[in-house]
Parts: C-alpha cells; structure tokens; sequence
C-alpha cells in the first residue's frame, strides 16, 4: 500500500498532478454553481408561469412551452443532453463552444426543470394571502411574486435546493464525455500514468465527500439565517 | 354627498354555481355600511368582488368615474385607493411590521405611471419610514416596528394589517370579518381602531359583531342568497325589521 501511495505522491506532487486535479476541481465548481443559477433562474420563471392564472392566452401557451421543456430534461440522461448539445446543436447552429462552458449551460437547463417543479411546490405552500395582500394593496401578480411569495417559497425549498446543488456536484463526473477536465479526467491522468488506480480514486471519492459535506454545513448556515423571520 | 362607489346588478357565479344575483349599492364618501347576513349567503364574494379580487361575472362597479368590472381598467391603481383588510390578516411574513406598511407606499411612489417624474429612493423610503412610524404610533405599537409578524398577537397583527392599508390614504376601506380569527380578549382592541377609524375614512365591513355595526354603521345591509334583502339605517334595521329573513337571523344572533 506505502509504494502505491509513493506512486500516487509521485504524480501527484513531482510531475504536476494536482495542477490538473485543482483545474478538475474549479471545473466541478463552476459547473455546478453556475448551472444551479442558471438553474433557479430558468425554474423560477417555469415555476411563475406554471402558477400564473391561466385563463389569457399568453399564459396558456407558455405554460404548454415549460411543460414541454421540462418533460424534454427530465426525460432524457444528462448525459444525453450533453451529448446531443455538443455534437448536434452546436454543428447544426455553427457554434464552437469549449467543453465546459457547453456543460455549464445543459447543467443550468437540466436543473432549471427539476428546480422548477421544485419552486412550484415551495410557491404552492406559501398561504394564498400572502398573495392576495399584495395584490389588495395594488401591487402587481409579479411584483408581489416577486417580493413576497417567492422569497418565501426559496425558504420552504432552501433543504431541497442543497439536495440539488448537491447532486449536480456529483453529475458533474459526466462532463468528460464533452471533452471537459472534471476530477475524474484528472484522477484518471494520474492513474494511467501509474498504472494504480486504488489510491487516486480512493482520493477522488474523499474529495467529493469532503465537498458535498462542506455544502451541507453551508446550507445549514442558510437555513439558519432565513430562519430569522420565524421567530 | 359625494358619491364614492356605485354598484349597479352585480353579479358573480363560480362555474354554474350563482352567487351574487344583482346586488346594487351606493356608498358616498363617509358611509359606515355594515354588512351582516348568514353563513355561505355571499358576503365575503360580494366585497372581493368590488375590489375584483374575485372577477365579477355581470354588473357594474362605479368608482373614480371606471368600470372596475371592465377586465381592461388598471386595477392595481384603484386596487391603491380602496384598502382591503382581511380575517386572517395576511401580513407579508418575510417582512418586518414596518417593511409591512412601507412596502407597497414606497413600491407604488418609485413607479408612478408613465410620464410622471420619477422621485428619488432615499427620499421616498424616508417618507414613507416616517409615515409607517407614525402609523405604527396611533396604535401604540412602535416598538415592534422592526419584528417579524410571527411574533406579535392576533390583535396586533390585525392592527397592523389595517394601517398597512391605511398607508396607501385610499379613499375606501373593506374589511371582511377582520375579528373573527381573534381570540375574544383581543376582539375590543381592532374595534376599537376602527372605531376611531370610521370618523374619518369611508369604510364597508362585513361582520358578525351586531353591537359594532349598530353602533358605528349608518348603513345596513342584509345579504342573504347572493341579494340584498334588507338595507337601512341601524336603529330602523335592528329595532324594526321588516323581511321575515332578517327577523330570523337576528333573532339567532342577538
Ligand atoms: N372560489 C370559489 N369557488 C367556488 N365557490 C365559491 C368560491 N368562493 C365562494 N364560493 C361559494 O360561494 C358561496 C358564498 O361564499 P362566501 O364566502 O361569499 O359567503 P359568506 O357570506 O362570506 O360566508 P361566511 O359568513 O361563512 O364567511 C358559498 O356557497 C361558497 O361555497
Ligand atoms: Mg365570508
């Protein structure tokens, strides 16, 4: 086991691995955290429509487009709707995008429909006065959504929204397909060139607890601070 | 007397269920009109209705000279002038009482409609802070200008929930039962505001509180099954009832 670690210690350090193991670690992140903000961003905006009343016409179609996106992303792999932005969409429409910045935006869109069902329970928990006071005072459907439901929603999701973060952290293990270096791309350098493959994915794993933990605390914090109006 | 509110056939079903079969009403600036009438019979529908909280299925409603039954008026703007005050109170709960009665003063204030000046935020926050304290001052309750609404009282929240409405100066005010979440304890102190409150705002309230309305209303209303069956002055209404309904129901409640 020493030599295996002595291997392992030996790319790692002396020939530059955790370089690559740090950029597979930022590439993680960003994918995660910028896809989760895409993610809200996009879920909120599906969330409104699908609770806006729905008896103009506008509403009715776009409620029929986010029934359709959402059904698209939560019915097919991710890895699929990378495979098919990155060789398909990109050719078709002639753009070259690099491999994380294609995943970064099928991560914000592949969230953006799982948040989206998730902010429409949050929305649909928050007690129907709190909007109908809005509105009583002459403030607008999205003005008092806005202002008042959907901070209150974010706070009924707030646990669930970490269990998303969280397992976008993890989903994140796919982006290689796209050409993306994500800390199994640099692990697997590591051990390729080693030919021992124990230790470095023994770290790989660690990593990701050690990150996953990290946000769990995090969220707790978060909880904690929102908490506040309950008192 | 200035007219404030004309309410001309109003009706309201929900699917093939009617509602309200023709309610006329006028309200001139200053009127106390109660509104009593038993359970189920439209009372709640009749006022979300004038402030088309509920959309009205026929009829017209009159006030500052639109048809708020016109799907195409502005409703948010009169929605400004014409005060609603819930049962359950519906403080925002992820604001503080003050950001409470700020909130929509200070929203309607920086987005005036188009093509009027647009005033500065600080100087439009610092008004409507100091108008929110002087608010929160009339109904002694100062201290809890910066806690959440979880932690006061049913009472208190229902009397915050009324000068948050006040904060907008609207020229109506409608209250839907505003003591009947209360325990009996805290019942005195929300109508004693409003007491105090009718000498100087019009306001149309629909209670089970027989003593209040006689009291305070110039005008009564009985509601039974979506209509009007009854309408006078309080002591003609409560001394001498004329529709077999209305002798019935007072008999039940008094
Ligand atoms: N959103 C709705 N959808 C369907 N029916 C409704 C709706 N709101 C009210 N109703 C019905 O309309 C009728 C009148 O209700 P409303 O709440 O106006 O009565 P109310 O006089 O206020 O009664 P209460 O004294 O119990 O508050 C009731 O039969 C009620 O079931
Ligand atoms: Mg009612």
């Amino acid at each position: 086991m020493s030599t295996k670690i002595d291997l392992f210690l030996n790319v790692f350090i002396d020939k530059g691995g955790y370089l690559k193991v740090l950029e597979g670690l930022r590439n993680t992140l960003v994918i995660a955290v910028l896809g989760l903000l895409i993610g809200v961003v996009i879920g909120t905006l599906i969330a409104t429509v699908r609770v806006v009343p729905k008896y103009k016409r506008l509403p009715r179609v776009l409620n029929g487009f986010a029934t359709f996106y959402v059904g698209f992303f939560r019915g097919t792999p991710m890895v699929v709707q990378l495979l098919l932005f990155y060789y398909v969409l990109l050719p078709i429409l002639g753009v070259r995008l690099s491999g994380v910045t294609v995943s970064i935006w099928v991560f914000g869109l592949n969230s953006g429909a799982y948040i989206s069902e998730i902010m429409r329970g949050g929305i649909q928990s928050v007690d129907p006065g709190q909007m109908e006071a809005g509105r009583a005072v002459g403030l607008s459907f999205a003005t008092t959504m806005r202002m008042i439901v959907i901070p209150q929603a974010v706070k009924n999701i707030l646990p669930t929204m970490g269990n998303e973060f969280i397992a976008l952290i993890k989903e994140t293990s796919v982006v290689s397909f796209v050409g993306a270096s994500d800390l199994y791309v640099a692990f697997n350098y590591i051990g390729s060139n080693t030919y021992e493959f124990m230790v470095p994915y023994i770290v790989m794993a660690v990593i990701y607890i050690v990150m996953v933990v990290m946000i769990t605390i995090l969220i707790r914090l978060m909880e904690r601070r929102f908490a506040r109006s309950d008192r | 007397m200035e007219e404030l509110l004309r309410v001309e056939g109003l009706q309201k079903s929900f699917g093939k269920k009617q509602v309200l079969n023709g309610i006329d009403l006028t309200v001139y600036r200053g009127d106390i009109v109660c509104v009593i009438g038993p359970s189920g019979s439209g009372k709640s529908t009749f006022l979300r209705c004038l402030n088309c909280m509920e959309d009205p299925t026929g009829g017209k409603i009159w006030f500052d000279g639109e048809d708020l039954a016109d799907m195409s008026v502005d409703i948010n703007r009169h929605r400004q002038n014409m005060g609603m005050v819930f049962q359950h109170f519906n403080l925002f709960n992820n604001k503080t009482v003050l950001e409470n009665i700020m909130l929509a003063p200070v929203y309607t204030r920086l987005h005036p409609p188009k093509g009027q000046p647009k005033p500065s935020r600080a100087q439009v926050k610092e008004e409507a802070r100091e108008e929110a304290l002087a608010l929160l001052k009339r109904i002694g309750l100062e201290e809890k200008a910066d806690v959440y609404p979880s932690t006061l009282s049913g009472g208190q929240k229902q009397r915050v929930a009324i000068v948050r409405a006040l904060a907008m100066k609207p020229k109506l005010l409608l209250f839907d039962e505003p003591t009947s979440a209360l325990d009996p304890e805290m019942v005195g102190e929300v109508l004693d505001l409003m007491r105090d409150l009718a000498k100087s705002i019009t306001m149309i309230v629909v209670t089970h509180e027989m003593g209040f309305a006689r009291e305070v209303s110039n005008r009564m209303l009985f509601i039974d099954e979506g209509r009007i069956l009854e309408e006078g002055e309080p002591e003609e209404f409560f001394g001498n009832p004329k529709h077999p309904r209305l002798k019935d129901f007072l008999s039940k409640v008094l």
